[in-house]
């Protein structure tokens, strides 16, 4: 990327140029989503001509300050937050000109909501092992599998997908990446209840689905490479997000603190303290890294803010259920919903307190991302690989 | 308030080079091993180059004040080198604690100006007259009395690097209320005793004066606000000499861990040690941002500078001591010996848990700041 010249003065100025021309006050929604795209100020460290301005990252503070301010309508990112997090970067770095131009847009305004078929139930932590099939027939590709725990599958209207194309080849080598048409008539979505009551996720079974070859991401074979792009920013989307001082978990439980003065207790409040400067200290490490990247991709270090925003949130959250007492015994609500939105400070304590869980499995468990640190940050020898070399077929199963 | 810049820049690079090289050079293990036994824990020489040569001894004193005009974050910068290397000099009693008092002085003081332009340039070297475990927002001490001419009797005890320095800052009670006073550490009436100190390399000593002769530095009107600025740049900035002997521990255990093997195996290649250093790296990345905050607050004048110190020392200070903790306990019985540099580190971590307060006294103060009461 070329040295971005755009100041925040020249974003402000095109912000007021885009309020302008279009009054959030007496446009339409979308219309004014798509406006906001079309004015390079959806995600401005992205390429002009798709939602951005070519320039830092940290600058879509300025649009973001000014267009609340405006009173501007949002995109409701935690509706479409694989679309942002994950299928976006993915598809900026390997997606042609015509997916870019075809996906990105209704992506970013939420019309098109979009999932992960990533994990299948033989292959979590270890996803390259995954074992849904993906056979040429012409200009399509033929997919049979099944996927599981895919959030946000029942809103959505694509999924990433990742394949395998060879199987004869160890498993790293033989798979191949997709953007999948949920509507497609090979795609069935099955709700699966979570630890909540609620069913955010669930199983997705691909049945002779048909994906054109125009809607493979990266080369064939080339599915490994691709998915970690996706994997790398899916752990900075669940922990590095940028946050004002108490954003987040810490926030919800600061503020039934101050307003509940009877539930009390020197034991908490000496939790709540240490909870309370660790997470403003890792607050500060999301800015520190942001101002790093500044322009640029996510490295393993990513891998750190998703680690310790499990930890904070679970702690949070847990210390919250116990501070309310008696209230803490009951629970909101357990029956089957299905959520359109992924909030995991939503709802009441015992919910937050349950959903918190999944922050440490769902995105690489906490495991797997110190695994990650270890080896590719500090340098420590690799776990022993048995399987690196042999063929996928052959893997013990 | 605009955004923190949390990173390092070019020119705090490249001081952090020339600090870093002279260490190395001249502060190695073996020799520091050697100096913590001897007549001469303090290495005088070193200090010189560091301080007066360098231009250390008075980094964020303003020119017009005798020093380099640079700022908190090129100060901490110095300390985190410091403590990646238990450098034995007396920086932190001198270059930071007694010179951010004389900072709040008045600089038309003569007393005061001049006494800031000798410990600014490193020719003299001076200590803050207070137990080292004072906290920001303590009481003003009250265990120093001055007489009307100046006199000063009373006993301060664990004064950090006092045996090190030429002029004792004293915070004292005079006729009219809080007061600093510089007293010579050579004179009549002034008695400096080193007690046996946990951190070998940073001394500690009992100060006693008996009618001791002092020159006052700053009256009611200006002492308390002194002395409460420099307990809380002392506590923000000690932030990063923390990091410093945390980025060490990790260092030196990573290395450690790689080379030692153990059941045909590098023991480094165990999930069970992968994961703590995981961790320990993690604490790590959070206490340099809450390090970096501190001493951006200080330097910028932010109105957050409170939060941010008691973010950054009470996180910081666990985060050296748990590093420390884990280097003896990851180099196995080598981390137990006295050879072994790991202890220094270890017991300057725990003396710092210590020094300018606690973390539970940062976490009450913060429990302050932000409105979470007991
Ligand atoms: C709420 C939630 C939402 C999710 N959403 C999605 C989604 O939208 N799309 C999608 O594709 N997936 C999704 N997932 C799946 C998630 O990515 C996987 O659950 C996760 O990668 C773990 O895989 P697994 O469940 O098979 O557990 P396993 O891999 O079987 O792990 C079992 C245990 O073994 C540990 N373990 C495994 N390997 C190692 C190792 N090498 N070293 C140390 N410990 C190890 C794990 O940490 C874990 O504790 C979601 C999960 C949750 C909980």
């Amino acid at each position: 990327m070329s040295e971005p010249t755009i100041t925040a003065d020249e974003i402000r100025e095109r912000v007021r140029a885009l309020l302008e021309q279009h009054d959030p006050r007496t446009t339409d929604r979308l219309e004014f989503l798509r406006a906001r795209f079309d004015a390079g100020l959806a995600w401005v460290h992205f390429p002009v001509g798709l939602g951005g301005l070519n320039t830092y990252r940290e600058l879509q503070n300025v649009v973001e300050t000014e267009l609340t301010a405006a009173g501007a309508p949002s995109n409701n990112p935690r509706r479409i937050g694989i679309g942002l997090g994950m299928a976006a970067p993915t598809i900026l770095r390997f997606g042609t000109d015509e997916q870019k131009r075809r996906f990105l847009r209704p992506l970013w305004t939420g019309e098109e909501v979009w999932c992960q078929l990533f994990s299948e139930p033989g292959a979590g932590s270890d996803l390259a092992a995954l074992g849904t099939r993906a056979v040429r027939d012409g200009d399509e590709w033929v997919v049979t599998g099944q996927k599981v725990w895919t959030s946000t599958a029942h809103t959505a209207r694509w999924g990433i997908l990742v394949a395998r194309t060879d199987p004869d080849v160890p498993k790293h080598q033989g798979m191949t990446y997709f953007v999948c048409d949920m509507t497609d008539p090979g795609v069935e979505v099955r709700p699966l209840r979570q630890i909540t009551g609620e069913a955010e996720f669930n199983e997705v079974f691909l049945t002779g689905a048909r994906i054109p070859d125009a809607h493979r991401l990266g080369e064939v074979g080339e599915g490994w490479k691709v998915a970690q792009t996706t994997l790398m920013n899916e752990r900075v989307a669940i922990g590095g997000s940028a946050m004002p001082r108490e954003g987040g978990m810490v926030g919800t439980v600061a503020r039934t603190w101050r307003e509940r003065p009877e539930l009390r207790a020197p034991d908490l409040h000496d939790r709540l303290l240490r909870l309370w400067a660790e997470a403003e200290a890792f607050r500060l490490a999301g800015t520190r890294l942001r101002q790093q990247l500044a322009v640029g991709e996510p490295g393993p270090e990513g891998s750190g803010m998703k680690l310790a925003f499990a930890r904070l949130n679970q702690a949070l959250s847990g210390l919250e259920v116990e501070l309310l007492g008696d209230e803490g015994l009951r629970y909101d609500d357990w029956s089957m919903r299905r959520p359109e939105l992924v909030d995991f400070t939503g709802r009441e304590a015992g919910y937050r307190y349950l959903r918190a869980k999944g922050n440490s499995i769902e995105g690489g468990t906490s495991e797997i991302l110190r695994n990650i640190i270890a080896e590719r940050v500090l340098g420590l020898p690799p776990e022993p690989r048995v399987d690196k070399d042999v063929a996928w077929k052959d893997l013990p199963r | 308030m605009s955004t923190p810049d949390l990173l390092y820049s070019d020119v705090e690079n490249d001081l952090r080079a020339s600090v870093r090289d002279l260490l190395a050079d001249r502060c190695e293990p073996a020799a520091l091993l050697a100096r913590v036994e001897s007549g001469e824990p303090y290495d005088t020489k070193l200090w010189r180059t560091l301080g007066a040569e360098l231009g250390t001894a008075g980094l964020h004193v303003p020119e017009e004040r005798g020093g380099q005009g640079a700022s908190a974050r090129e100060t901490a910068l110095v300390l985190e080198e410091l403590g990646r290397s238990v450098a034995p000099v007396p920086f932190l009693g001198s270059a930071v604690l007694a010179t951010s008092a004389l900072l709040g002085t008045d600089p038309e003081r003569e007393a005061a100006a001049g006494l800031l332009r000798r410990l600014a340039s490193g020719e003299a070297t001076g200590a803050l007259a207070v137990p080292l475990s004072t906290a920001p927002g303590a009481p003003f001490p009250q265990s120093v009395r001055a007489s009307g001419d100046g006199g000063l009797t009373g006993r301060v005890g664990t004064v950090a690097d006092a045996q090190a320095a030429d002029v004792l800052v004293v915070p004292a009670t005079g006729p009219d209320g809080p007061a600093l006073y510089a007293v010579d550490t050579g004179t009549a009436g002034v008695s400096v005793s080193e007690l046996v100190p946990l951190d070998l390399t940073r001394r500690i000593a009992d100060v006693t004066l008996t009618e001791a002769g002092g020159r006052l530095l700053a009256g009611p009107e200006r002492a308390a606000d002194a002395l409460g600025q420099a307990l809380l740049t002392g506590a923000g900035l000690l932030a990063s000499e923390q990091l410093g002997i945390a980025e060490w521990c990790l260092q030196e255990t990573v290395r450690y861990v790689r080379e030692r093997y153990q059941f045909g195996r590098p023991v480094g290649s165990f999930q069970a040690l992968k994961h703590r250093l995981a961790d320990l790296w993690l604490e790590l990345v959070a206490a340099r941002a809450a390090a970096r905050y501190a001493a951006d607050a200080l330097a910028t004048g932010n109105p957050d500078t409170g939060v941010a110190v008691a973010v950054a020392q009470s996180y910081c200070a666990t985060v050296a001591v748990h590093a420390a903790e884990e280097c003896v306990q990851l180099h196995g019985g080598i981390g137990m010996t006295w050879e072994h540099p790991a202890h220094l580190y270890l017991k300057r971590a725990k003396a710092n848990e210590i020094a300018l307060g606690a973390p539970g006294r940062h976490r009450d103060r913060l429990a302050d700041l932000v409105d979470l009461p007991a």
